[in-house]
């Protein structure tokens, strides 16, 4: 092998690991600042009592999942039932890889005994899989996350799950439209869908909830109905299916269902982190878009404290997930369906000929890619921000259903 | 014949979705830093004044004694003739003086439903329910309370509801 695979497969492999017990240890850390933080927003207190904090707790659960008995269903379709966990698993931990985390490191030229020499040339991009594709990727992805979800509700052969199953379908269909189309917005200004690039032009501009507005409202709107949470739980929906999709898994197989709902809670919080908060950028600096070539203390720092920033701007949007939950109640199915397809959608839709008939003007006036460029979206989302969150509060874009009801005299 | 509803015309501040969402929003973060109500049971108890029973409340039972330590009980059968669980065993027994004690009392607090008419009834004021609530054991058997240990428990009593003076003053 020469020396170049040989760095190559050190820091793919170093990547992989690093991330998938990062995401692990963080799905769990994610549950407990769940359960923590819709105690404390209860006036409670929360597991506090395995391990310090209580932050061994959902350890302790996984171990009890781990022991218990498995029941499948006698009238379940045997291999559906025990595919359709892996469907929902596998999905919300790939869905991380093309994340970027971190201000490149520089590449290196190591002798370790026995193993030999390792190079890389130029940075190390602190991404597992810097794939072209970027967030087409994600998008790819979390839809299969459905194929596990509706599976189950299949699979299991009973009433409940099977609406659950129905639900969640038609659901992440509905939304992932919205969502989609937020980010055609994303991609008219960065002119790339990889993930790295959308950054390093946030970086240039401004950040992207700043230039796109809208499209991060119907994004993160269309995020909580991707991730399954309220106020769009409809597939598991307690006081109406039982349990929804998984009513009739238990032991892990069960667990595994929470787990890919955190893990892809994650992702999506760390997704719109990158895309409309500049993931890893530092604001206010650009200190942290050199790249360095050599190795320096100045060059650990900055991966650092930039992996500090993306880990912050995540946590608070997993923060925002949480507080949402314990605060809004659930939508009613009609409501659910109205709002993704006749508010979301044309919403975004004019949006993008709006963006678009902005990003054309700009280009055409020749503004550079600078902070200037960001400032003039930044005036042009002004008035539309405005007018959206006025016709909302008049009831023109949003009402209650009775306005819709023709009533008869 | 269609349905008519009647829909209230409301002001826009009352039905705006987006400023009752904010306002939920605001409300729930407020609770964040509030006072939690958590009692964090084995660490704090009742008896370092983190919370209060009711003097009223009604406990595993508590046998009062006289001077010599001795229980007040003189055997009269009241407490398991008006027990609605039936889990009073009394056995009377008479010294040579001719005084009425018990041979044998016992409560079972598994059947026990914590009525407090035992010590309503009982004419010498030996028996009690008390304001007490600690008491698991590892054995069924160790449920039943003899009399030696229902003199030896060392909680305070309870006091019943008196008709005459309803408010407890």
């Amino acid at each position: 092998m020469s020396p170049e695979l040989k760095g190559l497969l050190l820091v793919a492999s170093l990547k992989v690991l690093g991330l998938f017990v990062a995401l692990l240890v963080g799905v769990i850390m994610v549950v407990w600042v769940e359960r923590r933080g819709s105690a404390l927003l209860q006036d409670r207190l929360g597991p506090n009592r395995v391990g310090p904090l209580g932050l061994l707790q959902n350890v302790a659960d996984g171990l009890k999942n781990f022991i218990k008995e498995e029941v499948v269903p006698h009238e379940a379709d045997k291999i559906l039932f025990q595919l359709a966990p892996l469907l929902s698993f596998i999905p919300a931990f790939l869905m991380f890889a093309v994340i970027p985390y971190a201000a490149p490191l520089p590449g290196f030229d190591i002798t370790l005994p026995v193993l030999g020499r390792f190079v890389y040339e130029g940075p190390v991009a602190m991404v597992v899989a810097d794939l072209p594709v970027g967030f087409l990727f994600i998008i790819a992805f979390s839809s299969l996350a459905v194929y596990g979800i509706t599976l189950a509700g299949w699979a299991a052969n009973s009433k409940y799950a099977l609406l659950g199953g129905l639900r969640a379908s038609a659901q992440m269909i509905s939304y992932e439209l919205a969502i989609g189309l937020s980010l055609v917005v994303v991609l008219l200004l960065a002119g790339n869908v990889s993930l790295g690039e959308v950054i390093a032009f946030q970086q240039r501009t401004t950040w992207f909830v700043f230039a796109a507005t809208i499209a991060y409202m119907t994004f993160h709107i269309g995020a909580f109905a991707e991730t399954n949470r309220l106020p769009f739980d409809l597939p598991e929906a307690e006081a109406e299916l039982v349990a929804g999709y998984h009513a009739e898994y238990s032991a892990m197989k069960y667990a595994i269902y929470p787990l890919s709902e955190y893990a892809a809670l994650i992702t999506m919080s760390a997704f719109i982190a990158t895309l409309f908060f500049g993931g890893w950028d530092i604001p206010f600096t650009r200190w942290d878009e050199q790249v360095a070539t050599a190795w320096s203390a100045e060059a650990v720092v900055r991966f650092a404290l930039t992996n500090l920033a993306f880990l912050l701007k995540t946590f608070f949007f997993i923060w925002v997930f949480v507080w949402v939950r314990w605060t809004l109640p659930r939508f009613r199915y009609d409501q659910l369906m109205f709002l993704g397809w006749k508010v979301l959608l044309p919403l975004s839709l004019v949006y993008i000929v709006i963006m678009a008939t902005a990003v054309l003007l700009l280009e055409r006036a020749g503004v550079p890619h600078t902070g200037r460029y960001g400032l003039w979206l930044f005036l042009v989302n002004v008035p539309l921000v405005v007018a959206l969150v006025w016709g909302l509060d008049r009831r023109r874009v949003l009402a209650g259903t009775v306005r819709r009801v023709r009533v008869e005299a | 014949m269609a349905i008519s509803v009647k829909v209230m015309r409301r002001p826009d501040r009352e039905v705006s979705y987006l400023r009752a969402t904010l306002k939920g929003m605001a409300l729930t973060f407020s609770h964040v830093f509030r006072r939690k109500v958590t009692m964090q049971y084995p660490e704090q108890t009742e008896q370092e004044g983190f919370w209060s029973l009711s003097p009223r409340w009604r406990g595993t039972h508590r046998m009062l004694t006289d001077e010599q330590g001795r229980a007040k009980c003189v055997a009269c059968g009241l407490c398991p003739q008006i027990c609605p669980a039936n889990c009073i065993k009394l056995i009377p027994g008479e010294d040579e003086e001719g005084n009425r004690y018990p041979l044998i009392y016992e409560i079972d607090e598994f059947r026990c439903v914590f009525c407090g008419y035992c010590q309503e009834v009982c004419p010498e004021e030996a028996i009690h329910v008390g304001v007490h609530y600690e008491n698991a054991e590892y054995e069924r058997e160790r449920f039943v309370y003899d009399l030696e240990r229902l003199c030896a428990q060392t909680h305070p009593v309870s006091t019943l509801w008196d008709p005459s003076d309803p408010k407890g003053e």
